[in-house]
Parts: structure tokens; sequence; C-alpha cells
């Protein structure tokens, strides 16, 4: 996984509230077993005339020139602001991917949808969350200046302002360790692989029933 | 000390390691695998050189992509005409062959919508643990269990590990008391709830359902209810055990049997909260105040009883809220102030993981009898959730019910509640669908959709328009 450590990026707009799994990456493009090459299907209703297909070539396709990634000031955009329960939704990791795909490292919403935003830290991708005054003032200051930047830190756990406004957010920490380092967790569990022994071996006592059932001698 | 919640117990049977961090170890009892979310974590396994921890803990089912028509599918895999979904499900086979994890597979009689199989097969217990790649395994919670959807990378995690990394939600308890009006059912209470909290609503907590409605629901109906938790924002929604989750469970194809049973049982009895258990939240809603529920917006919150009217965004004071009845009146191509009755659908479907169960065919079959679809209605759907569903439902002449309608009688999987496959609506075309999400392009692009209980969608269908399905009963009566 890439890690994250400071980001300054040009920010993009995605303004409404309730964005959700559907809008961020259309079913058809769930068949793909690939996990990249999303990019090009980010947004892929809105941000297109027609409807995509799986193997597509979308260069070729009619843009919707409403669409604020179709923009000319927000080309190469990295941090997306959205509106409360962002990835609200589906389980698809296909989500994140998208995101990451395209460019985006850092989505900054009032509220995130819980599977979403955890899908998106195994990914390398930061949601940030702000109150939505916060949200509020980072949106007019973007339509109001053009190639706006903001600066992530995750380590300061800081979104900093391009007028020196500094807004503080919440990360736990073990979500913010593996991020910034670039871990992938399963390695992290399996340094406990003793300890999860030795409670299966517990449970399985405990609750036999539970364990055996499903083998392949019975498919 | 105060008592337990059920989801404190469940959490607390299963914690594996407390981090200082805050984050936990939780142990996994039943990893549920289907097509569409998996082939990145079997790869991602490949890749590293990793086996799976567990064998006997995974169980896997295509359903999002398989097709429902007959004739497509007498061809098996090799038969499904997209070449793009084809090689998705036979992917899922040649992973579960090649890392031996059981599988049910297409036209197998078991084969179905996963959240459907599971608790059917008894792959699903109380007390378990179940996670699959998908937001709807909170379904599974009704059975007593801690349920809830994951991404691929924590799918990968699961089968590499036997374990999640986790961090401890709030409780919150949706109480519904009284008693429900005839003809109102699990999925009228699971949109009223969402309209009460709203699609945020269970952000970041574990619901439990209880009041006397849900004691006195069937499985199904409870099923229904923690399906749609995560239309109300929370990962998980659960439901204690009490006779009628063992009534269900006993006897099932992977339930405990003897001396087992009875063990099981004894463990399972402790399956609720505490009389004196603390909820963050508690949210009480009387379920005689229930009326038939239909969306009309493009969130699961957007949502009235069907004698409601649509509201008019010139009355709404914040700007926020008023863009967003504004947007989704525009998507829906419905106007302030209209009659839920007004709405036309072109099409109706009935299934999904939401619905799709016997008791779900019986209610839409019973206002169908007799009937015929209204002219105006293009494609009606009818999609069992598992094959063991659709026999059951042949032996009681459902499907002959259906079909004298003007109804399509198809084979089981996820259909039109996603559209992965060829069933799909047409810009434009509005669904009665018994589904869970009404969100933009969810059943095609450009379609619009209307969440309503099974005999709502059937009564529609009849009708030709929403219709509250009472007044049909009535006359059946
Ligand atoms: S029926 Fe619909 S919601 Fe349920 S698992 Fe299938 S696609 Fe998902």
């Amino acid at each position: 996984m890439k890690n994250f450590t400071v980001l300054d990026g040009l920010v993009a707009p995605m303004d409404r509230a309730n964005v959700d799994t559907d809008m961020i990456i259309p079913k058809q493009f769930l068949k793909s077993i690939k996990r990249s090459g999303f990019g090009p299907n980010l947004f892929d209703e809105m941000r297109y005339m027609d409807e995509g297909q799986p193997g597509e070539d979308s260069s070729k396709r009619p843009l919707n020139p409403d669409f604020p990634l179709n923009q000319a000031r927000y080309q190469g955009a990295s941090i997306l602001l959205s509106r409360s329960n962002f990835g609200c939704g589906s389980s698809r990791e296909h989500a994140p991917w998208a995101l990451e795909d395209y460019g985006f490292r850092c989505i900054i919403a009032p509220s995130f949808a819980d599977i979403f935003y955890n899908n998106c830290f195994k990914n390398g991708v930061l949601p940030v969350v702000l109150d939505a005054e916060s949200v509020e003032i980072l949106f007019q200051q973007l339509y109001a200046t053009e190639g706006y930047h903001l600066v992530v830190d995750l380590e300061q756990q800081q979104v900093c302002c391009p007028d020196g406004e500094v807004f503080h957010f919440e990360v736990d920490s073990f979500r913010k360790h593996c991020l910034l380092n670039g871990l992938d967790d399963i390695g992290v569990t399996l340094e406990s692989a003793e300890t999860i022994r030795r409670f299966e071996a517990g449970w399985r006592r405990q609750s036999p029933w539970l364990f055996g059932s499903m083998t392949v001698g019975e498919r | 000390m105060a008592g337990k919640t059920l989801y404190d117990k469940l959490w607390h049977n299963h914690l594996v390691e407390q981090r200082d961090d805050g984050s936990a170890l939780i142990y996994i009892d039943r990893h549920l695998i289907h097509e569409v979310t998996s082939p990145q974590a079997f790869e991602g396994l490949r890749l590293a050189g990793r086996k799976p921890w567990r064998l006997d803990a995974n169980l896997a089912v295509p359903d999002h992509n398989v097709p429902t028509s007959t004739e497509e599918r007498a061809g098996g895999v090799a038969g499904i005409l997209d070449l793009v979904s084809r090689l998705q499900v036979q992917t899922l086979d040649d992973n579960c062959l090649a890392f031996d994890i059981t599988e049910i597979p297409i036209n197998d009689i078991r084969q179905g919508i996963v959240h459907v199989v599971g608790p059917e097969q008894g792959a699903t217990l109380p007390g378990m643990t179940v996670v699959c790649g998908d937001s709807h395994t909170s379904t599974h919670g009704a059975l007593g269990a801690l349920a809830h959807g994951i991404g691929t990378s924590e799918v990968e995690h699961v089968l590499a590990t036997q374990c999640l990394i986790q961090q401890k939600m709030k409780n919150l308890l949706v109480k519904i008391d009284g008693q429900l009006g005839p003809g109102i059912t699990a999925k009228d209470v699971a949109l009223a709830v969402i309209g009460e909290i709203g699609t945020a609503g269970g952000t970041g907590y574990a619901i439990e359902f209880g009041g006397e409605v849900v004691r006195r629901m069937s499985m199904e109906g409870r099923m229904t209810m923690c399906n749609m938790s995560i239309e109300a924002g929370a990962r998980m929604g659960m439901v204690a055990v009490d006779d009628c989750t063992l009534d269900y469970v006993r006897g099932r194809p992977y339930a405990p049997t003897g001396a087992n049973w009875d063990a099981a049982v004894a463990a399972w009895r402790d399956l609720h909260s505490d009389a004196d258990a603390v909820f963050d939240r508690v949210v009480s809603l009387d379920g005689a105040a229930i009326k038939p529920q239909v969306t009309w917006g493009t969130s699961p919150e957007m949502v009235l009883p069907i004698d409601g009217v649509l509201p008019d965004p010139a009355a709404i004071g914040n700007p926020a809220a008023r863009e967003a009845v504004e947007r989704a009146l525009t998507y829906m191509g419905l106007r302030p102030g209209m009659a839920i009755t007004d709405i036309r659908p072109d099409r109706v479907f009935i299934g999904s993981c939401t619905n799709s169960r016997i008791e779900d065919l019986r209610a839409a079959a019973e206002v169908v009898r007799g009937r015929r679809v209204a002219a105006s209605v293009k494609q009606a759907l009818v999609v069992p959730g598992s094959g063991l569903v659709k026999a059951q439902a042949e032996a009681e002449g459902l499907d002959a019910i259906f079909i004298a309608a003007g109804m399509e009688w198809r084979e089981p999987g996820c259909s039109m509640c996603l559209a992965m496959n060829a069933d799909k609506l047409g810009a434009g075309e509005h669904c009665a669908s018994t589904s869970n999400r009404n969100f933009e392009g969810r059943q095609g692009f450009g379609g619009r959709t209307h969440l309503v209980s099974p005999a709502m969608a059937a009564a529609a269908a009849i009708a030709g328009h929403f219709i509250d399905v009472r007044s049909l009963q009535e006359t059946t009566a």
C-alpha cells in the first residue's frame, strides 16, 4: 500500500450529501476481476453523457461539461471535498480503488459511511472528517479561488488552508500508523498468529459446533 | 456494573486481542464469499504466497452476476452470455477449487443470493461473527449473530488470518412497540425506521432491533429488518435469540445436531441484551402508526406513507435539504405536491436479499391471485432468493399464480436489485421494487426506483400505480 504523510493538493468539489457507492463507481464496472483501471469510470454516470461499458475506451465518450471534474480548473485534483455521509451504500472496495486510480488521495467531508471509511485506509486514501461549518468554509474558499490547494498533514492531523487557517481532524492511531507507513495490515495481524491460534483453540472447545461443518468433502 | 447488550456479548466472545490504540482483533466464524468482491482478494493471497487460515469457515456462492432467465441458466457458467460476467463467475469457481473452499455453484438447487443461502443452509448461526464482501451481510444479524459487510482487502484479511481489525461500535436500540396493523410488513417497518433516523442515523452504531413488534416478527421479517440496517447507516443490525430463532435454525443442513445442538442452544439462550444494559441511544417507534411505505426519491430516507404527497422544495428552509429534494425530484421526474398514489411504475421487481424469501413470495402471490398485471406495466419480475425458495414456491403453486397474472418467474440471483445482469430498467423508467437501494442508476442507467414491500409491489403491478395494498386485501377477504 502507498503511504500517506503530507499531501499538498489541488481540491475539487463534489457538492452534495449522500454521495453513494453506485455514483462513485456504477455496478457494470464491478465485473472486473482486477483492482486497477477504475479511474476513467469514477463518477461515470455524472461525468459522461452516455452509459459506460466495461472495457470501453472512455477517452472517446461525450463528457458532461457541468460536472466539476470535467472543468479545466479542477484537472489534476488530488483532494475531493464533499458533504455528509460520503460513500454510503455498498461495501465495494472498487469505490476507493476508483478514487485512488483517478488520483484522489484524500476526501474531506463532514461524515463518511462506516465501510467506505474503512476501505479507504486499506488503499492509501485518507478520509478526513471536519465539521459541517469547516467544510462550508472550505467550499466557499474553493469556489472563490481558482487553483485552490490544501495541505493535508496526517502526522499532525491537520488540514492547512492557503490563508494559514488550520483545521484539526481525528483519526484512530492504528489506522494512522498503517497509513503513515504504508503497512499491509495482514502482515501486522499475522504477527499475532500465536494469539489467534490460542484463542481459536479455546473457542473450538467452547463452541465445537462452529467448526468443521463446511469442509470440502461435503461439496 | 451495567449489564451487557447483545452486541457487547458477541464482541466480547470473539475478542482475540484488545490493543492499546483502541483497535481490536476479532475472530471470524463464518466468511461468505461471492463472485464480485472476491477475485482481487484471492489474487492478493496468491501474490503474497498466503493460504486461507481455516477452510471450513468459508462458503462461496455466485449470485450478483448470474442470469435469471431459465434459458440462459440452462447452460451453467458456460452459458452466461455476458462474457465479462461469465469470467467473474468462472473465476469464483476456479478460486474455490484452487483454494479448496466449499462452493455452492450455479444451478445447484441450494444456489441463491448469499444472504438468503447462509441462514437457509444453517451456515450462519446464532452467536457467530459473520462477514462477507457485501454490505447486506447485516441480514444475518437476525439470527442473533454479529454480521457485517467488509471490503475486498478485508476479505483477503479474513481469508489469511481468520480475524478482522475492528473498532467497537456504539449501541443503538431501535424499539418498535405496539402491534402492526394488518397488511403492514417488516419492509414497511424498516423503511419507517430509516425515514425516522435517516440514512446516516445509524453510522457508528450497531443496531439492535427490539420491542413487541420485532418479538412477534418471523425470522424472515427480522432478516428484512436487519438487511436494511445498512440503509440506516449501521454496518450491523441484530435481534436477540428466542424460540422463533431456534425453531428456524433446527434441522438446517449445517446446523448442529444431537449433543452439539443442546450445548449450542444453552449458549444461545444468553444471546440477548441484559435487562440493565445501557444503550448509547434508543429510538422508539409505535408499530400501530406505521402505514405501507413507498420511497419517492434517490435515498432510502426519502420515504412516505402511501397516503403521502411529495415534498415541495419551496417550503424547505435549509438550503442543502432543499437542493437535495430538488435534485431527487428532477432525477425521478416527479412534481412537488404529487400524491404517491399517482406514481405509475413501468416495471415491478419482487426479489433481492431484502424480500425474496418464501414469506415474501407468499405475500405477493396473495395480492396477485386471480388478478392481472395492469397493461401499463411493461414487466413484472419475480426472482426467488434461492433454488430452494423457488422449489418451495413451486410446490405451493405460487409460480402458477404469478404467471397467470402476467408476471415472469425467474431463476434465483440478485437480478434487478443492482442490474449487473440483463435485468435492468431503461432510462427514465419507474420501478416498484422490493430491493433496498433507490440510488441514481442503481437498477439501470437513468432508472427510477421506488422501494416497497412485496405486497405493495404486487399491488402496484395490478393497479398500474402505487396503491394501499390494504384496499385490495379487504376486497379479497
Ligand atoms: S440482492 Fe441486491 S443488495 Fe442483496 S446482495 Fe444482491 S445485489 Fe446486494
